[in-house]
């Protein structure tokens, strides 16, 4: 077995991302869609960390980027639920079929 | 096959099989348990590749907020100790084949690209020099969108609190 590079944690975030795609589109559950977009963001922040780990170590961007794609996640987290609490109040339930008030 | 290697196979084995459940557990209280199995995973890859600050900045934001904040919604909207609806057949069917077609065109992708590295000498990744290139002015400095995200998490905490809060009818 040879040295674990750039390639190995490559097939690690594709693989969370597609899950991630998956979830996102056979859940029907609010909260669990929004579980799936974070395996989503979750995999871009592998990407960039491999990327800055082992092709541009003499730079630190690539943390950076990781850093902010965090905060803007839980900022997003945050608003999605107090959508999602809203959205029980209004029509006792969190999956996505019932609320269809503004459907054409 | 040395530790280090073995350390990362039980790393990306953590990582794939909770998000796998994540997306496939009935019940969604199980699904938030194994989120946070794979975002601890992901912490522990971190610091498996030496990036001490983002596993930190990973556990504390992460599996100390976000989780949370998943489960006490979970809590206040969905009844968690019942099974959730199951997806349609044909719904699973096709998207576990756009998944896999993606995944498969993406990893074929990889697998022909040649990465050159560069030839620059490396940085630490110190907290020191985050800290440095964070907040300094010069050029390559973050102090802009350091305070533009500082704006938006202000805005973002003032729409949840006008979004969920109870209006007196």
């Amino acid at each position: 077995m040879n040295e674990i590079g750039l390639t190995h944690i490559l097939v690690i975030s594709t693989a969370l991302f597609f899950i991630g795609v998956y979830g996102f589109l056979t859940r029907r559950n609010m909260i669990t869609m929004l579980m799936a977009i974070e395996l989503i963001l979750n995999s871009v922040n592998i990407n960039f960390v491999a990327f800055n780990k082992f092709l541009y170590f003499d730079k630190l961007d690539g943390q950076f980027f990781t850093i902010f794609i965090i905060a803007i996640a839980a900022a997003e987290a945050a608003v999605a639920i107090a959508i999602i609490i809203n959205l029980y109040r209004n029509y006792k339930s969190i999956d996505v079929e019932d609320a269809d008030l503004m459907k054409f | 096959m040395s530790a280090s290697t073995v350390i990362f196979y039980i790393l990306a084995a953590v990582i794939l099989g909770g998000g796998l459940l994540a997306v496939t557990a009935r019940k969604i209280f199980r699904a938030a348990v194994f989120l946070l199995f794979s975002l601890i995973g992901i912490a522990g890859l971190y610091f498996y590749l030496n990036y001490e600050f983002l596993g930190a900045v990973q556990i504390v934001v992460y599996v100390g907020g976000i989780v949370v904040l998943i489960i006490f919604s979970i809590f206040l909207t969905a009844e968690s100790g019942s099974d959730m609806k199951k997806p349609a057949l044909a719904k699973v069917i096709f998207s576990g084949l756009s998944a896999a077609f993606g995944c498969a065109l993406t990893l074929w992708l990889i697998k022909g690209q040649t990465f050159l590295p560069t030839l620059d000498p490396a940085v630490a990744p110190s907290i020191k020099n985050i800290g440095l290139q964070m907040l300094s002015t010069t050029q390559h400095g973050y102090i802009l969108p350091f305070e533009v995200v500082s704006i938006l998490l202000l805005s973002a905490m003032i729409g949840c609190i006008v979004i969920a809060i109870k209006v007196k009818k």
